[in-house]
């Protein structure tokens, strides 16, 4: 397994923990803390796989989550929003802009280890079609 | 020979006829079945009541005297019926439209319902219908000894007549002339009676003329040869006065009294004018046809020793013909009958109207004219008025004793009324005419022709002051009646006519150029002058289906289809009628007005009728009765709006606290979304780092300790934010105990910054400070205080983003509390998030990472609250700027 996240989140500590996390499976993490900042991010890191706060400052995750689906180049990029509000209507919302998986803080690493692969296999036979 | 005693029961018999026929006729009417009674005939014949005793008897007498003269009292009336017809249809439909009642009402109501002016035409008609009511007593009475002479009866007995024909003709008056009050209503009884009578004059007239003609010459040729040799054709031929005397019966016509009680109020269909203009002068050419005749018959007959005003009675009965002769005086008698009738009933409405009725309502105090007791006033005045003026009628026959000079009375009565012509036909003509113009005109003209011709003609009857009248008072010779102004007149009434109507008529004009006419003057002057566009014609009740279609529509519109309905169902089976439809009778009509007024007033309900049945344009009393009550209407209406504003507000309120109570739902929401970020983030964090220490996957000592550190801090932060919002809790809705004690402001500050720095441990942020100004005791719960101030420190090391980060501290009285200002040298909060920072969990943007969950603000604002106090957020340029406002009652000794 292998390949490159980003990690868009806005809590020092939880970034923390889950690029040690991510990390330590084998993942290349790019951490970002910004909304407003995030697409130009993306564009940057070019990740496998994106993971997108919903919380952030200066610029929602739902938002980010629109503009890279609207865009080509990012429309099938695997994304797994993070949020920290428990409501069934976030998740509803965050499924239906086209998250590509979600999950609700506070998530076991196992958890969030095995959404990723689950999220970087697709990735990995997305780029066997098309390459 | 007709014995006097069966003269008398003729008389009774004929006049019993008149009573059946004026009974049945009421029936008919009230029915609505009397549809002779609707004739134009019926109303040309009523007309016929101008030519009166006077003329019956006394045009052969004046053609014995004068020759033909006589013909100018028909020409007159003849000329206006059929030249001035559009005057007399302007009059009647101004009488119906405005409800006149009288000549005098006529003059009244254009000049702006002036009660002077009406008593002045009042008085003036009755000073001159007195001597000519003597007049037709004098005729009837006449009549009788003329008839009786053969008989066995004597002059006391004569005498006596002329009191029974007065109180006979009261009664009957009174009996079908004040049955109603209703001023709308006409008097079919009274008019079919009268009308009766004009058949019965004209046949005795006709029948005389025939038998003179056929009977006593030998036909036509015959008669022309007797009159070429009559002296009744030698008279000379007086120019003027006949044309004075035309114009004189013309107006005559217009004027007097009962001439206009028949013309216009007792009509009942505007287009029986249109008949009446040819027949009414066709039943004059026909009385008047074998005047001559019979004048010149009467003279072979009796030479000049015989009274030639009897020649018509007495020439029959000369000639042995007692059933013409008979017939001739029931002629003669209805000709008096009628026109005592008639004008009685026209003045006693008058004198009741403009004179006993404002002089009764002057002296007492009555609300409501038109019910009850007033009724009953009302109608009394009337009665007396037609007792009165009979009355007077008699007084002035007892008076003049029969006198010769009663014959020119007529003329004289003419001439009287004629004064009111110039204000009747200004009135009409002219929208300038005004009151004062009119009052002018006719005092100036009744006192002249009062001087001139009524006075003498008293005086004369009753044998006084002669000398007086001779020589002119206090011996001016130029003001007595016999040479005015000097005038050696040959004819006083024509000098008299000049005079008059020439001194009326220019005061008149002159008085309503140099008058302004008063707003009541001005809307009945336009309502009178341009009745046409005011009004609809009037039209009888047979011709009326359409009226009740219309009413019928109305009522529908006012009453709604099924009241309406059911009301015009009732009334037509009542009346007998198939169809749904009644007769809009009196009786329908004011029904139809009552069960409207309680819909849209009384006012309105009878101007509504009024314009459907009488074509009424509505009078100014009326339309201010209309306004009184467009008034409460609009009263009504606008307490409607109100109320339905009130229930607007309400709705406005209630549509308010529901969206605050949505509002409320939606923070609510918000707030559990934000409690649940807020504790979920932490502990993201410590579960994430808790597992990858329980893993076996071991990590380094450094990450341990670090990851260790970590969850400690966050655990930390959770309990921070569990403390806040229980304390937030507490304060926003739980019991809080202040523990409220004497401070030192500068003591809580002490503490204050101390816990902050303690806290925070950075101690980079400069506090400036004034210790002087600090020194102030106040009472409150210091710790809360602090709390508050601790808040506000640690917010400004958090935010503040200056190079050197400096917070100032300024406290300064004011009246009645203490403010505490905080200070800082950053860049403060943008525009848009200031309204927010009192919110729960709002922190700007700049707080990234820094601690706390929002709820600092939040809880301090709740703190200053509870103690009685304030925390606000001073906008200004630099940094921000936090006032803490603590109040009076914590205000102890400085």
């Amino acid at each position: 397994m292998g390949g490159r996240i980003l990690l868009i989140e806005d809590e020092g500590n939880i970034l923390e923990a889950i690029t040690f996390i991510l990390s330590r499976a084998g993942w290349d993490v790019h951490g970002h803390g910004n909304g407003a900042t995030a697409l130009g991010a993306v564009a940057r890191v070019a990740p496998d796989v994106v993971v997108l706060d919903v919380m952030l400052p200066g610029r929602s995750g739902l938002e980010i989550l629109r503009d890279l689906r609207a865009a080509p180049a990012t429309a099938d990029l695997p994304i797994l929003m993070l949020t920290a509000r428990g409501q069934a209507r976030d998740r509803e919302t965050a499924l239906e802009l086209g998250a590509t998986a979600y999950l609700t803080k506070p998530f076991s690493n196992a958890d969030l280890l095995t959404t990723i692969d689950r999220l970087g296999a697709a990735r990995a036979g997305q780029a066997r079609g098309t390459g | 020979m007709l014995s006097f005693d069966g003269l008398v029961a003729v008389c009774v018999l004929y006049v019993a006829i008149l009573f059946g026929i004026a009974f049945l006729a009421e029936k008919r009417a009230t029915e609505g079945k009397a549809r002779w009674l609707n004739s134009p005939i019926t109303y040309t014949l009523s007309l016929s009541i101008y030519t009166t005793a006077w003329t019956f008897y006394g045009a052969v007498g004046s053609a014995v005297r004068n020759g033909l003269e006589f013909l100018t009292i028909y020409l007159g009336p003849t000329l206006v019926f059929i030249g001035w017809f559009w005057l007399l249809r302007k009059m009647v439909r101004i009488g119906r439209a405005q409800r006149i009642t009288s000549i005098a009402d006529m003059i009244s109501s254009r000049y702006g319902k002036s009660g002077g002016l009406a008593a002045l035409v009042t008085v003036l008609s009755v000073l001159g219908a007195t001597p000519y009511i003597a007049l037709q007593l004098q005729s009837v009475t006449l009549s009788f000894s003329v008839f009786a002479r053969p008989g066995a009866f004597g002059a006391p007995d004569t005498e006596q007549t002329a009191i029974w024909v007065a109180a006979g003709l009261a009664l009957f008056t009174i009996i079908f002339g004040t049955r109603s009050l209703d001023v709308n209503e006409r008097h079919p009884g009274l008019v079919s009676a009268i009308a009766l009578e004009a058949i019965v004059k004209l046949a005795a007239i006709l029948a005389v003329g025939v038998f003179v003609v056929w009977g006593v010459a030998d036909g036509p040729a015959d008669m022309l040869a007797r009159i070429e040799t009559s002296p009744v054709t030698q008279a000379g031929w007086n120019g003027a006065r006949w044309l004075g005397l035309t114009v004189l019966a013309g107006t005559a016509i217009l004027c007097l009294p009962r001439m206009f009680q028949v013309l216009v109020v007792e009509n009942s269909d505007e287009r029986h004018l249109a008949t009446a203009a040819w027949a009414f002068p066709l039943y004059l050419l026909l009385i008047s046809l074998f005047v001559v005749p019979i004048a010149v018959v009467g003279l072979e007959i009796y030479g000049t020793e015989g009274n030639p005003d009897l020649f018509v009675l007495t020439v029959p009965l000369g000639l042995g013909q007692e059933g013409l002769a008979l017939l001739v005086f029931l002629g003669g008698f209805s000709a008096a009958t009628s026109m005592v009738i008639v004008a009685a009933l026209a003045l006693s409405t008058m004198l009741s109207n403009h004179i006993i009725m404002p002089l009764w309502l002057q002296f007492t105090r009555h609300d409501d004219p038109m019910s009850g007791d007033m009724r009953r006033v009302a109608l009394m005045a009337r009665r007396l008025s037609i007792g009165g003026v009979l009355f007077l009628g008699y007084g002035y026959y007892r008076l003049s004793g029969g006198a010769d000079a009663l014959a020119d009375i007529g003329l004289i009565a003419f001439l009287g009324v004629a004064q009111i012509l110039p204000a009747l036909l200004g009135g009409i003509l002219w929208r300038g005419a005004t009151r004062i113009g009119a009052a002018l005109g006719i005092g100036a003209g009744f006192a002249i022709w009062a001087w001139l011709l009524l006075i003498p003609n008293v005086a004369e009857t009753g044998g006084i002051i002669p000398t007086v009248l001779a020589a002119g008072p206090f011996g001016i010779g130029w003001l007595s009646p016999a040479t005015p102004l000097g005038l050696q007149s040959t004819d006083p009434l024509l000098t008299a006519m000049v005079l008059s109507l020439g001194v009326n008529t220019l005061l008149f004009i002159l008085g309503s150029l140099l008058s302004f006419p008063g707003p009541l003057e001005r809307l009945q002057g336009a309502q009178f002058v341009n009745v046409y566009d005011h009004s609809r014609p009037l039209y009888g009740w047979q011709g009326a289906v359409g009226m009740a279609d219309d009413l019928l529509i109305m009522a529908q519109r006012i009453l709604g289809a099924g009241r309406a309905g059911r009301l015009f169902q009732t009334a037509a089976e009542a009346q007998g009628r198939a169809g749904g439809l009644p007769e809009p009778t009196p009786d329908f009509l004011e029904r139809l007005e009552r069960e409207m007024a309680g819909s849209v007033g009384a006012a309105t309900a009878h101007a509504m009728v009024a314009q459907i049945i009488g074509g009424a344009s509505v009078s100014v009393r009326d339309l201010l009765a209309v306004a009184d009550e467009t008034a409460q209407i609009m009263e009504y209406s606008s307490q409607l709006e109100a109320k339905s504003s009130e229930l607007a507000q309400t709705a406005a309120r209630l549509r308010e606290a529901n969206a605050k109570l949505t509002e409320l739902s939606r923070q609510k929401d918000a707030f559990l979304g934000q409690i649940s970020h807020e504790l979920r983030t932490p502990m993201t964090s410590i579960r994430a780092f808790s597992e990858i220490l329980m893993q076996a996957d071991p990590v380094d000592d450094a990450a341990r300790a670090r990851f260790s550190r970590i969850i400690h801090d966050e655990s930390l932060r959770l309990t921070r934010l569990l403390d806040d919002l229980l304390d937030l809790a507490v304060l926003e809705h739980g019991r809080v105990t202040l523990h409220e004690g004497e401070a030192m402001l500068g003591d809580v500050l002490d503490r204050a910054i101390r816990s902050a720095g303690a806290q925070v441990g950075t101690g980079r942020l400069a506090i400036l400070r004034d210790p002087a100004a600090e020194a102030v005791t106040i009472w409150t719960d210091a710790d809360r205080l602090a709390q508050v101030f601790i808040n506000l420190i640690s917010n400004a090391q958090k935010y503040c983003d200056a190079e050197t980060p400096e917070l100032t501290i300024a406290v300064r009285q004011r009246p009645g509390r203490v403010e505490v200002e905080f200070s800082d040298n950053g860049s403060g909060i943008p525009a848009r998030q200031r309204a927010l920072i009192f919110e729960k969990f709002a922190r700007a943007d700049t707080a990234k990472g820094a601690p706390g969950a929002g709820l600092g603000l939040a809880i301090s604002r709740e703190i200053m609250a509870r103690l009685g106090g304030g925390l606000t957020y001073v906008p200004s340029d630099s940094g921000v700027r936090f006032r803490v406002r603590l109040p009076a009652r914590a205000l102890r000794a400085a």
